[in-house]
């Protein structure tokens, strides 16, 4: 079985500050990480590795320092390490950086594409859906669980609001893969040796099955008109009292509001 | 593609089991100022199997016309048979805007559709306008948060129609129902290519639904890792049944196990927008605020005083939330027996 795993770079977004002064995000010194549920996605590859047999290829898109994050998943167990850098991919938005992500995955082999279900900078959740339906792959999104079954069949548990769907796919296709589902293991000292063996390719547009006019951002329907920081409604009123004012204050207000 | 052909606004009117969910009725609201703005149609789009005496609801919460697919394909949600017949729908009447509820089914939904017919979709929004652009003309601007709460962005769809957005449950606010109201239901029906449906429902595995949903509460009163433990959300239980209200969590305490995923409020849990948000104990991280900031009256309670919960609290109070609450809960009491 040939499965390929979509990683992206983040950076840290949970210690990710805005800049008071400037409203602009603060990057320097914020560490760059895999993405968490890519993390779980190449999990989840690396497990039906170990039981089957497989061979795990993570594919990135992005600039020359992913390469770092690259080498962290060949420390995991992976197998290969693509990244597509090029100008010529820049400023892509989600159906931009789908198509480049689907060039790449035509010119390789495959049974199953693994992604994350988001990644946590974007925010998105939409490459993984647009690269199915670039590659007319069947899509299971939101996954929780996935075993192969005799038949060859994949059976995978989707999470919802309201429960589990099980779900059966026969043949090839696409899964995004939530982090939580599969705890990742670390890299072993040997696989950390190994990948320091191995080469991460890296790939330029020309390499891949893609029209060029649909890259980067003349390929990207969207635009970002601004972005900003988020507005912060004025605080109000911090009391440091005893218990029995705070419980007065809080009666008070609540009879203002008509609550009570 | 001549942008001038494409025109009203149309809404993905999500159901499950034949009910429908409170996001496209929040979308219909939103798709009717827009429409309004425009100078256009709303129009819904509502699947299932067994669904079309649905369609007049939509229409007093909104909708000028409700396309009906009733296919027994459409049963259960499953994204290749959705995506053919939306997709048809879409290229079949070129509406200028498609609304998704920001929910497991569109955004697993809509994605698809926008690499299908090879156009813009902005994630997750939270504010949706019509404003004009340089030359004057109506252009439909699409605000999120990126980066984890951190940032916001404002996405436009310059060239490509229609332009597509998921929206973020509770975010939007219905229109009053209006008993009555007038519209046209049409019926549609797509040609399905079953070649394609490679993926079965083996069975559904339903959450034990005894929790009531957090996000239709008027009163919610949250806690944090400063409640400790299950007898300190007893305390907040009192309170929240003398207001009438119910109880919410922050993550730390769903992932401890004291409380149950579907309470949680948050960036991974549910967006809430209650008349009153009490925060005890809850330091305010951002993913917490992304859930709860849009309430209409916040009230903290944290030993902290540096706690960032304060800078979205309207009243803050900076104490011990186990002598507070409890005191609280009988002053009430006392208040509503007269
Ligand atoms: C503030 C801001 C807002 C934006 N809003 C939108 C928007 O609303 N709509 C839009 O179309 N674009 C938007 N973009 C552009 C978008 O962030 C980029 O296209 C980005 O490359 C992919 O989107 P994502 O990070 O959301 O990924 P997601 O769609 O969340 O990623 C899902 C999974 O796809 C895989 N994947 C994603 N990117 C890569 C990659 N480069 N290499 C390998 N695998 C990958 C990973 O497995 C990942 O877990 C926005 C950009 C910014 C800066
Ligand atoms: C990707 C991602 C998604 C996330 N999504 C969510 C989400 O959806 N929802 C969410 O809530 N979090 C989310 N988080 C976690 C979030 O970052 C915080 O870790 C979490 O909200 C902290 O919960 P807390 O405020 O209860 O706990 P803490 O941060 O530990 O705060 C406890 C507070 O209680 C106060 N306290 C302690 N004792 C008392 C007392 N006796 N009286 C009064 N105050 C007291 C303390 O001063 C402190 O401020 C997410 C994180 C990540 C990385």
């Amino acid at each position: 079985m040939n499965i390929i795993v979509c990683v992206k770079q983040v950076p840290d977004t949970t210690v990710v500050k805005i800049d008071p002064v400037k409203g602009t995000l603060i990057r320097e010194g914020v560490p760059s990480i895999m993405n968490p549920d890519d993390k779980g996605g190449l999990e989840l590859a690396l497990r039906l590795k170990d039981q089957f047999g497989a061979h795990v290829t993570v594919i990135s898109m992005g600039p020359p320092q992913a390469d770092v994050m690259l080498r962290e998943a060949l420390a995991m167990g992976a197998d290969r390490a693509i990244l597509l850098s090029d100008r010529k991919f820049a400023g892509a938005d989600t159906l931009a950086t789908s198509y480049a992500l689907s060039g790449l995955c035509r010119v390789l082999d495959y049974d199953l594409i693994i992604a994350g279900r988001q990644a946590i900078d974007g925010d998105t959740a939409q490459v993984g859906p647009e690269l199915a339906e670039h590659l007319d792959l069947p899509q299971i999104t939101y996954v929780a669980d996935a075993k192969l079954l005799e038949n060859g069949n994949l059976q995978v548990d989707k999470e919802n609001e309201d429960g589990v769907q099980v779900l059966e796919v026969e043949g090839k296709c696409l899964l995004t893969v939530l982090a939580s589902a599969f705890d990742a293991r670390y890299m072993s000292v040997s696989g950390i040796m190994e990948a320091y063996d191995k080469e991460v390719e890296v790939w330029s547009a020309d390499k891949i099955d893609v029209e060029e006019g649909k890259l980067g951002l003349a390929g990207s329907p969207t635009k970002v008109f601004k972005s900003f920081p988020k507005a912060m409604k004025a605080p109000g009123e911090v009391h440091e009292v005893t218990p029995e004012e705070a419980v007065e204050l809080i009666v008070n207000q609540l009879k203002v509001k008509h609550i009570i | 593609m001549d942008k001038k052909d494409y025109k009203n606004v149309f809404v993905f009117a999500e159901q499950r089991e034949g009910v429908i969910q409170s996001v496209a009725l929040e979308l219909l609201g939103k798709a009717r100022d827009l429409a309004d703005a425009l100078g256009e149609k709303v129009v819904a789009m509502l699947l299932g199997e067994g669904i079309k005496d649905q369609a007049q609801m939509l229409i007093e919460f909104g909708a000028d016309e409700v396309i009906v697919v009733d296919a027994p394909e459409l049963k259960d949600f499953l994204s290749e048979q959705y995506s053919q017949a939306v997709g048809q729908i879409i290229i079949d009447r070129k509406p200028s805007i498609v609304l998704y509820g920001a929910t497991t089914i569109g955004r697993d939904l809509a994605p698809r559709i926008a690499s299908r017919l090879k156009t813009g979709l902005t994630a997750d929004c939270t504010k949706l306008d019509i404003e004009p652009d340089k030359d004057g003309e109506p252009e439909f601007r699409m605000t999120r948060p990126a980066f984890g709460g951190n940032l916001m962005a404002t996405i436009i769809c310059p060239n490509n129609r229609p332009q597509m957005s998921t929206v973020r449950p509770g975010v939007m606010q219905k229109i009053q129902r209006q008993p009555g109201r007038e519209g046209i239901v049409t019926e549609f029906a797509p040609k399905f290519d079953a070649s394609k449906f490679k993926v079965k429902l083996v069975k559904t595995i339903k959450a034990d639904k005894q929790v009531a949903d957090i996000a239709e509460a008027k009163i919610l009163v949250s806690g944090g890792r400063g409640v400790h433990d299950k007898e300190g959300f007893d305390k907040l239980q009192a309170l929240a049944d003398v207001l009438g209200g119910q109880v919410a969590s922050s993550r730390a305490m769903v992932d401890n196990g004291v409380m149950p995923h579907e309470v949680q409020v948050g960036q991974t849990g549910k967006t809430v927008r209650p008349n009153l948000y009490m925060a005890c104990g809850i330091s305010g991280a951002i993913q917490h605020l992304a859930g709860m900031e849009e309430s209409d009256y916040i009230i903290a309670i944290n030993k902290d005083k540096f706690a960032p919960i304060f800078s979205v609290a309207d009243l803050g109070i900076v104490g011990d939330l186990h002598k507070i609450v409890p005191m609280l809960t009988e002053r009430i009491k006392k208040e509503l027996e007269g």
